[in-house]
């Protein structure tokens, strides 16, 4: 459990408007617009969206490539345009979507304290749904020394550079990680005449490998260093190229590029949630919910990569949707069970989402827990235990790859003792 | 602000012509300028501030452990009150935490009443020791093995880059011209003036003031002088996420051994946790990259001194240069018949000793027969924005937001930047002509994700308001045509890729 929860000094609001909406979604990407939209639909009364970037979205809106919206909206649309049906569908279900709106902090009252193009104002709504998304680490997250040159990136930034605001980056690249977002970042620099010269990374195989067909491999045709990291980034003025160690020789090289892009390596963007003195999870880093995605603090929900950075669009949309019927419950007088029984990953996962199980609380979104994992296994058996007794196992047809989440039915939880102790998922 | 009275250079000869756009040479150009001369301030950097004043600890000290008797003590002392005054009436963000040194071992605690005395006789009477107990009461969060400290009350923060601006921003309100991408190469001496050879041109002057930092020494030598040799002094850094601020209110410091001052951990002004520097000494002048081991030591100091400091998030490392020297002290010397004056060996304590070194040059350079006139009416002092978080920022302001929706409109979300900052900045006196430049003026981009959400349109704004307001702009991407470094594995050849889709310069 995160110890370092803690909360802003309350400043003076005296005399600062103050919405009383019957529900505050904090983020416009794909889980707050879909929860948005399912709670106007569904009469939840004033639901008020909040987003600090000028058009609602999210990270989709920058993802200039196709595959999004399978999932959720049963068709295959690009990123923008996904997110535009997403914002789209909020709107004419009633949703109030206010853009370049910032909430910046809490006031003493747990109201959000906001900033925007029309003022400062402060929110306390009945119920709230946090849904702030996550970001790459960049590189100086990952603390990689060196120069510190123009020309390196996260994905998030060369999408906003490329697709966005329509900027030229550099002629060869250096891709760090093997995610899909990685892939993505390949796509986006052959978009912008930049080669991606090489992909690094650290694990045996490229993490997303198995999402790729061979064909797929061979458009985007991107040399692979597995078991590789990067110790130096060299350059002054512009990039000139990197340091890269082979982790199993421990040979040093220099590869010349003049961008590298610090793709993947994802970190939920908490700090509502922590300044709020909600319980963070040591895995995910995001706030720990149970299945029905409360927080630990009354009324507040959270959904989406906040709590399983990072998974996909249509994923994260779906949680919108799980959590909608839960707000609604709380908003008809349904308060939080008191106690709940603790879920947690043993290695290789680092983490799992959902972490509380509760007697009767809802299956967790789409029926699966989530779970990232450190190692590539072919042929996962996965284990679930509870005080040392062996509850569930089961082989899963579906590799467990770094890199991308895990999926479990969490139909393997249902013998779960309520009176037991922490229940344990991990691999045999 | 009061215009300052136009001071032409007299046949294209300024007064005084001080090297050095950085902290101490503002400070004396400013200085300077406050008298009837014409001034220019030579920088071979795009920006003032750019060099060693950019990237250091940021503390301004009372002092408190310099050498006592020598001009460093004294220059120090005297910068503490100068700086403090001037922040209070400039907006340069400054919070004074206090310090608290710690002793580990019994050699440290054994030497924490010397430093009370010392401090004493460097003139700073309010130090205290303090048990064991009482340090993990003021920081909770230190490791395990704490055995004593003296706490230091007046030692604080403060924003080190607002400082170098407001300080040229004054100067050039008083009349000083700043130079900026002139880079000097060359001296030479004639009757009356001395001509700076200068990567934009010659620059003459009858009174030259070096002040060049980590160059100082090579200036010095084209005047034909071997006093010093500077030894770039690497501090390596590193800035930890706003959320660890809570776990230091303090500036922690190391008992100062022989070997340096040590690693500390300190509160940036910004809101930040930061901690180093190291200290090593380099060849290479424009090395300010981070290394392997600077980062693996720093690591394993802050294990030591903070262990929970370390599960928080890095932001952001980086390496200044200190300009040391084999001297002891500062190194300051006019020789009136070359009409020159040195200002070397400045070190970290440059940052609060600046405006003292400024005073203490005009005495020195009115001795060696400089003539210096009050000039009657003075501009006031410059009203820098506020990037430190001790005092309301902008995007906090309910009645700046009303009166201009831009400072509502924030852009870089990590640091809370609104569009306004980011607009003034580039419209500023001495503005902004990129993004780092913008980074230090505004702290956009600054932040956690480091550009993941904001990177972009930050450059797409510093565009859109260097092009209308100071016009050049140099550092836009562009792809070296040719790299120093070898490439090595063979790259599939590339005949699909498609072009960059551009659109006019104009676009939003």
């Amino acid at each position: 459990m995160n110890q370092h929860a803690s909360t802003t000094p309350a400043p003076s609001t005296a005399g600062t408007p103050l919405l009383t909406p019957d529900v505050l979604v904090i983020g416009g990407g794909p889980a707050g617009l879909t929860a948005a939209a399912e709670l106007a639909g569904a009469g939840a009364g004033h639901v008020l969206v909040v987003d600090r970037e000028p058009e609602a979205g999210g990270i989709p809106r920058h993802s200039d490539h196709t595959g999004y919206g399978l999932r959720d909206l049963h068709r295959v649309l690009s990123g923008p345009a996904y997110a535009r049906q997403l914002t789209d569908r909020a709107t004419a279900a009633g949703a109030d979507i206010r853009t370049r709106t910032m909430v910046t902090g809490w006031a003493g009252d747990g109201a959000a304290e906001v900033t925007s193009p029309e003022g400062r104002f402060r929110i306390r709504p009945r119920a709230t749904v946090l849904a702030t998304g996550a970001r790459e680490r960049p590189r100086s997250a990952r603390r990689i020394p060196g120069d510190r040159p123009q020309g390196v990136y996260t994905t998030g930034q060369l999408q906003n550079l490329v697709h966005v605001h329509h900027q030229p980056v550099g002629k060869r690249a250096v891709i760090v990680g093997g995610e899909l977002v990685s892939w993505s970042a390949a796509v986006t620099l052959r978009e912008a005449g930049c080669t991606p010269a090489l992909m690094v990374s650290q694990y045996a195989r490229a993490e997303s490998y198995a999402a790729f067909n061979a064909a797929g491999r061979t458009v985007l045709r991107v040399p692979v260093a597995t078991r590789t990291r990067v110790t130096r980034v060299i350059g002054k003025g512009r990039c000139e190229a990197v340091e890269i160690e082979h982790l199993d020789t421990g040979r040093r090289r220099t590869f010349a590029c003049d961008t590298v892009v610090f793709t993947g390596d994802w970190i939920p963007d908490h700090e509502l949630a922590r300044t709020a003195g909600i319980t963070l999870d040591d895995g995910t880093l995001g706030p720990v919910t149970d299945t029905a995605l409360r927080t630990s603090r009354a009324g507040t929900f959270a959904a989406g990569n906040l709590l399983h950075p990072v998974d996909t669009a249509d994923i994260a949309a779906l949680d919108g949707r799980h959590v909608a019927e839960q707000v609604i419950r709380h908003l008809r007088g349904h308060r939080q069970p008191e106690d709940g029984l603790r879920l947690a990953a043993d290695v290789p996962f680092r983490w799992v989402a959902p972490q509380i199980l509760r007697p009767y609380d809802p299956p967790p979104a789409r029926g699966r827990l989530l779970l990232w994992t450190d190692e590539f296994v072919r042929f996962p058996r996965v284990t679930v235990r509870q005080d040392g007794r062996v509850l569930a196992r089961r082989t899963l047809p579906w590799p467990a790859a770094p890199g991308r989440v895990f999926r479990v039915p969490s139909a393997l939880l249902d013998r779960a003792s309520a009176t037991g102790g922490t229940v344990r998922i991990g691999l045999d | 602000m009061t215009p300052a009275t136009p001071r032409a250079p007299h046949a294209g000869v300024h007064d005084v012509a001080v090297i050095g756009g950085g902290i101490v040479g503002a400070a004396i150009a400013r200085e300077l300028s406050g008298y009837e001369l014409t001034v220019a301030l030579v920088e071979a950097r795009d920006d003032v501030g750019d060099g060693t004043s950019k990237a250091n600890t940021a503390i301004l000290h009372t002092g408190f452990d310099a050498t006592p008797g020598t001009l460093e003590s004294r220059l120090v002392a005297r910068g503490f009150h100068l700086l403090s005054e001037y922040a209070k009436a400039t907006g340069i963000p400054v919070e004074h935490t206090g310090a608290l040194l710690v002793a580990w071992t019994l050699e440290e605690l054994d030497a924490l009443p010397g430093l009370r005395d010392k401090a004493e006789a460097n003139g700073y009477a309010h130090c205290r020791l303090v048990g064991a107990d009482e340090v993990y009461r003021t920081v909770p969060g230190l490791g395990d093995g704490v055995l004593g400290g003296l706490s230091v009350p007046d030692e604080s923060i403060i924003c080190t880059w607002t400082t170098s601006l407001a300080l040229a921003t004054d100067a050039q309100q008083r009349g000083t011209d700043i130079l900026l991408r002139h880079s000097v190469t060359g001296v030479e001496a004639h009757d009356g003036h001395t001509t700076l050879t200068t990567t934009a041109g010659d620059v003459r002057a009858r009174w030259v003031v070096n002040a060049a930092g980590l160059g100082a020494d090579h200036i010095d030598r084209l005047f034909g002088h071997d006093r010093f040799t500077v030894t770039p002094r690497r501090g390596e850094l590193f800035v930890f996420d706003k959320l660890a601020r809570p776990l230091v209110d303090k500036i922690v410091l190391p008992v100062p051994t022989s070997r340096g001052k040590g690693v500390l951990i300190s509160p940036t002004i910004y809101g930040n946790v930061m901690l180093g520097p190291t200290a090593e000494d380099l060849t290479d002048r424009t090395d300010t990259g981070t290394s392997e081991d600077g980062q693996a030591y720093l690591l394993r100091k802050g294990e030591q001194l903070m262990p929970r400091l370390l599960a928080e998030e890095v932001t952001a490392s980086y390496a200044g240069l200190r300009a040391a020297t084999e001297h002891g002290d500062y190194v300051i010397e006019a020789t009136p018949e070359q009409r020159y004056l040195v200002v070397g060996g400045i070190r970290s304590t440059g940052l609060t000793a600046g405006m003292a070194i400024a005073e203490h040059v005009r005495t020195l350079l009115a001795d060696a027969g400089l003539d210096l006139e009050s000039r009657g009416r003075l501009p006031g002092p410059p009203h820098m924005p506020n990037i430190g978080e001790a005092a309301p920022r902008p995007y906090e302001d309910a009645e700046l937001i009303a009166g201009d929706p831009a400072y509502g409109t924030i852009v870089c979300f990590c640091e809370r930047v609104s569009e306004g900052e980011i607009r003034d900045a580039c419209h500023a006196p001495v503005p902004a002509r990129g993004l780092d430049g913008l980074r230090r003026r505004t702290r956009a981009m600054n932040g956690r994700c480091q550009g993941f959400y904001c990177g972009a349109a930050v450059d797409a704004l510093c565009r859109r308001y260097t092009r209308d307001g100071c016009g050049d702009r140099d550092d836009a991407p562009t792809v070296p045509t040719e790299t120093s470094v070898p490439t090595e594995t063979s790259v599939p050849t590339e005949t699909s890729a498609t072009t960059v889709p551009t659109r006019p310069e104009g676009q939003r």
